[in-house]
């Protein structure tokens, strides 16, 4: 089934972290088994941040498993400054995964696809801005877990996860970052028929799968019509006509929150618009958990597209 | 026993993943006669449906309001008894569902699949309504002030959906029967398959469905419109399109194999 929520700040920050655990927990119901962030907070000019897992979270703990982890992890600060990055820090909120804040200036999936080499390294999201963090359990044990309370920030979007096509682990949670764009997420609810029809094409193009989730489709199938040049908007609207299934995905960018429906509507999607603020969600329970007042909400139509920038 | 925290309230499941499989009826209305009130916002979804069954089956209340609902699911199902139910905000998915006669006014809007299986009675809802609305509908009234989203009376079996905005793709999926009216425009696909009854659009139709068709306009549509329109303040109808089943598909053999043995 699967929930999803988005919500951008159009002025000012806010606590975005607090705001999408609670409406990624009034949606536990749509998906207990994991759950994700991608997060916009502060931005770095100058700095890359880079999250990435070394193992997943339900491996299996062997006799050697810490100092497996930490020997990837010196190979992973080695080769950083073996391809040019000054590392500023390197902190992991668990055993295995990492978020590092780094000064780089070459090509992004040079790095991604170096750093993943590493046995078990999985990059999550590269940006000057973004962060996805995802893990096993609901928003409270995943928020927990990170410390997000209090992350500041502009705009997010998550996901409650349930399991329905590849396996219960980190790489089949959402977000997805859109490898190998700096800032691009995407989340999704439903399913992709064309799915292994799309992952030989962009395979062939030089792009990398790390899951064997569809939703990971539609994040590489972005990035790449909008390396063809295609602005975010009408990469989504030719998303509509390639991609074939239900679904109802969020992006978001450095600037710009979107989503799109398929055109049979079959996954549901509320929305709340302000002038300063737009909230949407799978269930309006979840927008409810961040807005107190009385709010009118309405349900976008088939095939629409919308995008909002801050 | 699991705790989760859903906004500001707690619900208990089980290990079979059911929620509150056992809660107490929280009796915290304020009862006034045969009228009674209460505020929902602290309490979970059984325990609303549980309050709204207590008062009218124990404590002969005929006149429920129940202030901010908060968009919680399947609020008011399952409600076998004549009686007035105002909901003060919006409903989530599922509300109103299984009902067979109370008279139900959201002063909100509704999630996906409102009044599914609906009997009888009425149900006004003041604002959008999302997919699915009327779902497999057998009789009553449900009527939408504002818009509604795709697959409306999706199967439907009877009564009236009375829409005062715009309607999305496959409205009348598979209806078998009853009216659909749809004072906007309506989406693609309309009344695809449907195998009889009748659906009234005032706007613009983006796409008749398979086997859908422009029906012959008669006094007794003029009559229906005419009287639903007054009964719920929708003032005069305006011009109306009808569209009825072609018929084309109808395929069937409607005896059942014994009797075809008579008929030969």
């Amino acid at each position: 089934m699967c929930g999803i929520a988005g919500i951008i700040h159009r002025d000012v920050s806010f606590d975005i972290g607090t705001e999408m655990t609670r409406m990624l927990q009034a949606m536990k119901h749509r998906g207990p088994d994991s759950t994700g962030y991608a997060l916009f907070g502060e931005v770095h000019d100058d700095q890359v941040v880079i999250r990435f897992k070394l193992a997943d979270a339900n491996d299996p703990r062997g006799f050697d498993f810490s100092e497996r982890l930490e020997r990837s992890r010196v190979e992973v600060e080695t080769r950083l400054n073996k391809i040019g990055a000054s590392i500023d820090r390197v902190e992991g909120p668990t055993e295995y995964a990492y978020r590092a804040q780094i000064r780089y200036e070459g090509d992004l999936k040079a790095l991604a696809d170096y750093l993943e080499n590493v046995p078990g390294c999985e990059v999550l999201s590269i940006g000057r801005s973004l962060e996805i963090i995802k893990d096993l359990g609901d928003a409270e044990d995943v928020a927990g877990l990170y410390k997000l309370s209090g992350y500041t920030g502009t705009h997010a979007i998550g996901h409650v996860r349930m399991a329905t096509e590849s396996d219960v682990d980190i790489s089949g949670a959402h977000p997805y970052w859109a490898y190998p764009f700096s800032d691009v997420a995407v989340v999704h609810n439903g399913q992709l028929t064309n799915y292994f029809h799309w992952k030989r094409r962009l395979e062939r193009s030089g792009h990398r799968f790390q899951s064997e989730c569809d939703s990971e489709i539609i994040a590489v199938y972005l990035a790449e019509k909008m390396a063809e040049g295609h602005d975010l908007e009408s990469a989504m609207h030719m998303s509509l006509e390639e991609l074939d299934g239900v679904f109802t995905y969020m992006v978001v960018t450095a600037d710009a929150l979107g989503v799109a429906k398929d055109s049979m509507a079959a996954k549901p999607l509320v929305l709340f618009e302000s002038d300063d603020l737009v909230v949407m969600a799978s269930e309006e329970v979840a927008i409810r958990a961040v807005i107190d007042r009385e709010i009118d909400t309405y349900d976008p139509y088939e095939g629409e597209v919308l995008v909002w920038t801050r | 026993m699991d705790q989760m925290t859903t906004g500001r309230r707690q619900i208990t499941y089980d290990a079979r993943g059911l929620s509150e499989p056992i809660a107490d009826v929280p009796k915290i209305s304020e009862i006034e006669g045969a009228g009674a009130r209460f505020d929902a916002s602290q309490l979970s979804t059984r325990q609303i449906n549980l309050e709204i069954r207590w008062l009218l089956s124990e404590m002969g209340v005929r006149d429920i309001t129940v202030a901010n609902p908060g968009a919680k699911h399947s609020l008011g199902v399952g409600i076998l008894q004549r009686c007035k139910i105002t909901f003060e905000g919006s409903l989530g998915y599922f509300g109103c569902g299984l009902i067979d006669g109370p008279e139900v006014h959201i002063t909100g809007r509704v999630g996906w699949a409102t009044c599914e299986n609906m009997m009888s009675g009425v149900v006004v809802i003041d604002k959008v309504a999302g997919s699915l609305a009327g779902a497999a509908l057998r009789g009553g009234d449900l009527v939408i002030r504002g818009s509604v989203g795709a697959r409306t009376g999706i199967d439907q079996k009877g009564g009236t959906i009375l829409v005062g905005g715009d309607a999305g793709s496959l409205t009348g999926f598979m209806m078998q029967r009853g009216r659909i009216v749809i004072c906007g425009d309506a989406g693609a696909n309309l009344g695809d398959s449907m195998y009889d009854g009748t659906i009234y659009v005032a706007g613009a139709v983006k796409s008749l469905g398979i086997d859908c068709v422009p029906g012959e306009w008669t006094e007794a549509d003029t009559e229906m419109l005419e009287r639903k329109f007054s009964m719920y303040g929708f003032g005069t109808p305006p011009e109306f399109q009808k569209f009825v089943c072609g018929k084309q598909l109808y395929n069937y053999d409607s005896l059942e194999p014994a009797e075809r043995k008579l008929v030969i």
